[in-house]
């Protein structure tokens, strides 16, 4: 399974971002998992990479996330929401953990 | 460049989303006013938002004034443009205006840096607190302490004990 973390300078989320991944990987029993962090430096990145916002969290090159078609890409903060409503600059951690489980599933099933 | 505790804070005249026009200056009788720099589509203002509204409400009968300025390049980030800000207004209960910065000159006469940054003015306009609302924005129990902690000071005439902390946000997306 690869995990990519997308991340922008402008954002303080990152750290949080990449802590939270790795404790969901944790969870899971999946500490062995190397977490990739990409930089998006410029509106050229960004574009090149679809990218829609920092933390964008790629796993098997997929978004956690799926952005909606008329989110804008560039040099941003992600929106995401918990499950309970409220607005985060990070997914929520059941998502992330959800997620991760059904990759790694899907990694096992096709190994 | 930016604002220094006990300092003067910089007059602006800005309109809000109604067209009216909002100073920090000449409103005697007002015994402190928040400037807080805010947007729509960063995360981190948004997820305080709703603490700062509570406070403009709350602390609105304590005769206190709240100012949401947005100088975010609306050119570069459309969710931050005029029309957007109107349409937010008008779909959500908001007690404060919301300021209309376009040429960014208010965000760097202050200095302000991210969203939200917010800065506490006393009734003769010098700053008293600089910062964030509080220390965790993915907590709504904080309820926006350090900006209450920094009104209560301002209308009791006490010392405040925490007049700066970093702001913690969106960087400001200025103009190229």
């Amino acid at each position: 399974m690869n995990v990519e973390l997308l991340w922008w300078e402008g954002c303080p989320s990152t750290e949080r971002a990449l802590a939270a991944v790795r404790e969901a990987l944790a969870d899971l029993g999946l500490e062995d998992v190397d977490v990739r962090a990409r930089e998006i430096r410029s509106d050229g990145d960004a574009r090149d990479a679809g990218f829609v916002g920092s933390p964008t969290i790629l796993i098997d090159g997929v978004d956690l996330v799926p952005a909606a078609t008329d989110e804008q890409i560039g040099l941003s903060c992600r929106v995401y929401r918990r499950r309970d409503g409220r607005v985060s600059p990070i997914p929520d951690p059941d998502d992330l953990r959800e997620a991760l489980r059904v990759a790694a599933e899907r990694t096992e099933v096709t190994r | 460049m930016s604002l220094s505790i006990g300092q003067v804070a910089p007059d602006f005249a800005l309109l809000d989303t109604e067209g009216r026009k909002w100073s920090v200056a000449g409103y005697d009788g007002a015994p402190a006013t928040v400037v807080v720099f805010t947007c729509n589509h960063c995360p981190y203002a948004l997820a305080w938002h709703d603490r700062i509204v509570d406070v403009a409400r709350e602390y609105a009968a304590r005769g206190v004034r709240v100012l949401a300025v947005n100088s975010n390049d609306a050119d570069r980030y459309p969710r931050d443009s005029l029309d957007a800000m109107k349409d937010r207004v008008a779909n959500e209960d908001w007690p404060m205006p919301y300021l209309y910065d376009s040429t960014q000159e208010v965000a760097r006469e202050y200095g302000a840096k991210v969203t939200p940054d917010v800065f506490v003015l006393d009734a003769e306009d010098r700053l008293r607190y600089r910062g964030a609302p509080d220390a965790d924005y993915d907590n709504p129990g904080e309820r926006a302490e350090w900006l209450r902690e920094a009104l209560d000071a301002v209308l009791s005439g006490s010392i405040l004990e925490r007049p700066e902390t970093k702001p913690v946000g969106c960087s400001i997306k200025w103009k190229a």
